[in-house]
């Protein structure tokens, strides 16, 4: 089969080669490299200060890494996410990127209303008309499981999990390609966690997306990520197919982590 | 009397050159907010220090001076600004708006129609219209710069949701040329209209927050909006009660504690000047009978 004979779905979203980040001496994360295809959920797992955030804020753009090429597959055609201009690529983080946050404080604006914080992204990017704005934030509301009576209130009076899922909302509404999640169940207790985590599920396969997952949670790994990335001082030590790497884990360092799990 | 201790309007020359220079980077790129080192001046912030800098750096000793405050030529605010230039300066000063050549203003654009050669200097608090949904500085400058305004419309979108139509009454934030955002000083809405197109040059001075920005003559300014809620130049629906004119801005006056009222132009001038061509209000006062 010729280059020109593949489907869309066989060139990857997102390819990183190499990534390095160093505070001064120390590592932040070293040599990472791997391809994300469309659809595609990656977890990226390690115990705290392995350089998943580290990681995380380098593929979103948040951080410089020192060295990389992280190589986003944009409307225009392949593009390198670290050379291009600012004013790009913050443009692709509200249009074809979203990022989740692990608290919800960070990702959301607590001074205005839900609605208002679900049509942000749509405003940025030229919607000027308030009653289809309006009207999109109550459909979203909807699919993150929020009454549409709540569109008026402040995200302060909203719940743990509600406010979750409003971030969820306000991130997904421009459609994103690729998501970039940063522990999105850390701090919600189980019940909790396992609605978000369903939710989270149906979202991903309903609308196709790609997303990288951050978490030191195995579970959340397990029900989401399609392929899971093991990280240990900066490395990646291990990675494969999730259930692979989880049931028959290689690396040392896997194999403590899987046994750490405790099991009811 | 002029202080003879004191440079002319004020200010040391060097200070006026440093101003000036901003004044210039302002009005070529309209809306802009040029930072300048903002001199401290012996009244406190939040009386118009930046403005009264401005009004320093551009007068000269032929200039005719108009001071007004709400649209007032004598309150207290506007008549303090007006003896400091008279003591510091010795310029001519007047409350017609025609016959000015430099008017400073708290919060009010003239009713009389600003003409070529006349400079409009506003006062301004807060130069920055992002500031209240974005805190950081360094942000809202890289706002300005990737031309990323979306979060104005989270202002008022939040308006219309909270109080079903675009509340925002002052302040109006404003679209320069298609480029910058810009707050307009806290004029009321209803002067929006007049920011565009105007044949004066419009400087704005914010001393304590220390920018200045402008806007040259015939200036495109557009004040922003939803398709669905476009904005609305309003004012009180009533006619002056003194000078019957249905135009004007207007103030509410409380006359006693049984609910009396009156709404008299904002603007003292242009009120007197109706007057004296004879227009009377609902109250039907002459002018020499108030006067008195």
């Amino acid at each position: 089969m010729t280059a020109h004979d593949r489907t869309l779905s066989d060139r990857p979203l997102f390819q990183v080669q190499g990534l390095s980040k160093y505070y001064g001496n120390r590592i932040g994360c070293a040599d990472v490299s791997f391809d994300l295809y469309p659809g595609e959920v990656l977890g990226i797992v390690g115990e705290s200060g392995s350089g998943k955030s580290t990681l995380l804020s380098c593929l979103a753009g948040h951080m410089t890494p020192d060295t990389a090429r992280v190589i986003f597959d944009t409307a225009l055609g392949p593009r390198d996410t670290v050379t291009m201009g600012e004013a790009e690529r913050r443009r692709m983080a509200r249009t074809d990127w979203a990022f989740v946050h692990q608290n919800p404080r960070d990702g959301l604006r607590m001074g205005v209303s839900a609605g208002c914080n679900v049509g942000e992204r749509l405003m940025a990017i030229g919607a000027r008309h308030y009653g289809d704005i309006r009207d999109q934030a109550i459909d979203w509301l909807g699919r993150v499981e929020i009454a549409a009576d709540r569109i008026d209130d402040r995200p302060r009076a909203f719940s743990g999990g509600m406010q979750q899922r409003l971030q969820i909302a306000r991130n997904l509404v421009t459609a994103p390609r690729l998501v970039f999640m940063d522990e999105p169940t850390g701090g919600l207790d189980v019940s909790v966690q396992a609605r978000l985590l369903d939710l989270l599920r149906g979202l991903v396969r309903e609308m196709g997306l790609s997303a990288i997952i951050v978490t030191h949670d195995l579970a959340v790994v397990r029900l989401l990520a399609d392929r899971l990335m093991v990280m240990k001082g900066g490395h990646v030590v291990e990675q494969g197919l999730t259930d692979q790497v989880l049931d028959d884990p290689q690396h040392a360092y896997t194999q403590l982590l899987v046994s750490s799990v405790l099991q009811v | 009397m002029t202080d003879q201790a004191y440079n002319f309007a004020y200010l040391d020359e060097q200070t006026k050159r440093m101003i000036r220079r901003a004044i210039l980077k302002g009005i070529a790129v309209p809306g802009y907010q040029v930072p300048f080192a903002s001199r401290e001046m012996p009244m406190p912030y939040g009386w118009g220090t930046g403005g009264v800098q401005v009004t320093a750096t551009c007068l000269t000793p032929d200039d005719t001076l108009k001071v007004i405050d709400q649209g007032a030529d004598d309150t207290t605010n506007a008549v303090s600004i007006r003896k400091f230039f008279q003591r510091t300066a010795g310029v001519a000063v007047t409350e017609v708006t025609e016959e000015a050549t430099i008017i400073q203003t708290r919060h009010r654009i003239p009713e009389t129609a600003l003409k070529a050669g006349q400079i409009l200097v506003y006062q301004v608090p807060i130069p920055e219209p992002l500031r209240f949904l974005e805190p950081r500085e360094t942000e809202t400058r890289k706002m300005h710069e990737l031309e990323e305004y979306g979060l104005m419309h989270v202002k008022l979108y939040e308006d219309i949701a909270r109080h079903g139509t675009i509340a925002t009454s002052y302040a109006y934030p404003v679209k320069v040329e298609g480029r910058y955002v810009m707050d307009p000083s806290p004029i009321p809405k209803f002067d929006n209209p007049k920011l565009s197109d105007n044949p004066a040059i419009q400087l704005f001075g914010a001393g304590r927050e220390q920018r200045i920005y402008a806007l040259p003559p015939h200036t495109h300014v557009v004040s922003l909006d939803f398709d669905d809620h476009p904005f609305v130049a309003s004012k009180a629906a009533h006619d002056c009660d003194l000078c019957g004119a249905g135009d004007s801005y207007l103030d509410e006056v409380i006359t006693d504690d049984q609910g009396g009222r009156m709404f008299v132009c904002s603007d003292t001038d242009f009120c007197r000047g109706r007057r004296e061509a004879g227009h009377m209000g609902r109250l039907g006062t002459p002018l020499t009978e108030a006067a008195e």
